[in-house]
């Protein structure tokens, strides 16, 4: 619900790159996962927590076992309630930079 | 997006500060689909086996083809999809959505899309993989706000 838990999430190289794996290829086992980092199952276990908690990671259970997938949508919201908004007034910024300069010339 | 590959079963979750109820009606009414799902006006009368379909608002041109597979109020829809808004899409194997709407506390729905059988359509899969982030996140500030996110 909260934007909190995401930019926590967010603000860790390690939960950032079981992010970019996860995007290369989605829905993978803790097992894929933690072989392809140079940490212990715990550690991979931990910070999968934290994503999950944050809603950035989503898990659903085949048969016996548990796949990892990438949800996207945390990232979006952050990017339509913040980065949008900036992003607007810096391209509104520019446009008026751009006639007034013209109309001075 | 041009380095990821095709992911054959996509899932997305979003949690909304609305009933379960408002969220199935935002999802099976045109009047709201029309306010965050790129324009389009859903087109079903939920009856599992008839076709569950969207078109423009002005139905000159559908986007969406599809097939209800199972509908159960206010909790889980699910409907085949092909999406017919790019010729490259439109020829591929038809794929399935799933919407699961739980309660998830006082006023407070998670929203689960699970987007899978995309073996046979990379394109689609392709297109569909920014769209849902997009539509989930237009759809809960439709929901939570009244007001479309703005363009």
């Amino acid at each position: 619900m909260d934007d909190d838990p995401v930019f926590k999430a967010l603000a860790d190289a390690t939960r950032r790159h079981l992010l970019d794996r996860l995007f290369e290829r989605d829905g993978r086992t803790l097992t894929e996962l933690e072989s392809e980092l140079e940490m212990t199952r715990f550690g991979v276990m931990k910070h999968l927590h934290v994503l999950e908690d944050a809603g950035l990671v989503v898990t659903r259970r085949e048969g016996r076992t548990k796949l990892h997938y990438l949800n996207p949508v945390p990232i979006r919201l952050i990017h339509d309630r913040w980065i949008d908004k900036y992003a607007e007034h810096r391209v509104a910024a520019l446009a008026d930079l751009k006639s007034e300069l013209e109309e001075s010339a | 997006m041009s380095t990821m590959i095709e992911q054959t079963v996509q899932v997305y979750a979003v949690f909304i500060r609305a009933t379960p109820e408002q969220v199935w009606d935002a999802i099976t009414k045109p009047e709201f689909t029309s306010k965050y799902f790129y324009g389009s006006h859903v087109d079903s009368t939920l009856e599992p086996g008839t076709p569950f379909r969207s078109w423009t608002g002005d139905r000159s041109q559908q986007l969406i083809e599809g097939e209800v597979v199972e509908a159960d109020p206010p909790r889980l829809l699910v409907h085949t999809w092909q999406a017919l808004y790019d010729p490259e899409t439109a020829v591929e194997t038809p794929s399935r959505v799933r919407w699961e709407l739980e309660p998830a506390g006082e006023g407070v729905t998670k929203l689960t899309v699970v987007h899978d059988g995309l073996e046979g359509a990379p394109k689609t899969a392709a297109s569909v993989a920014g769209g849902w982030s997009y539509v989930l996140s237009g759809l809960k500030t439709l929901l939570e706000t009244g007001e479309p996110l703005s363009a």
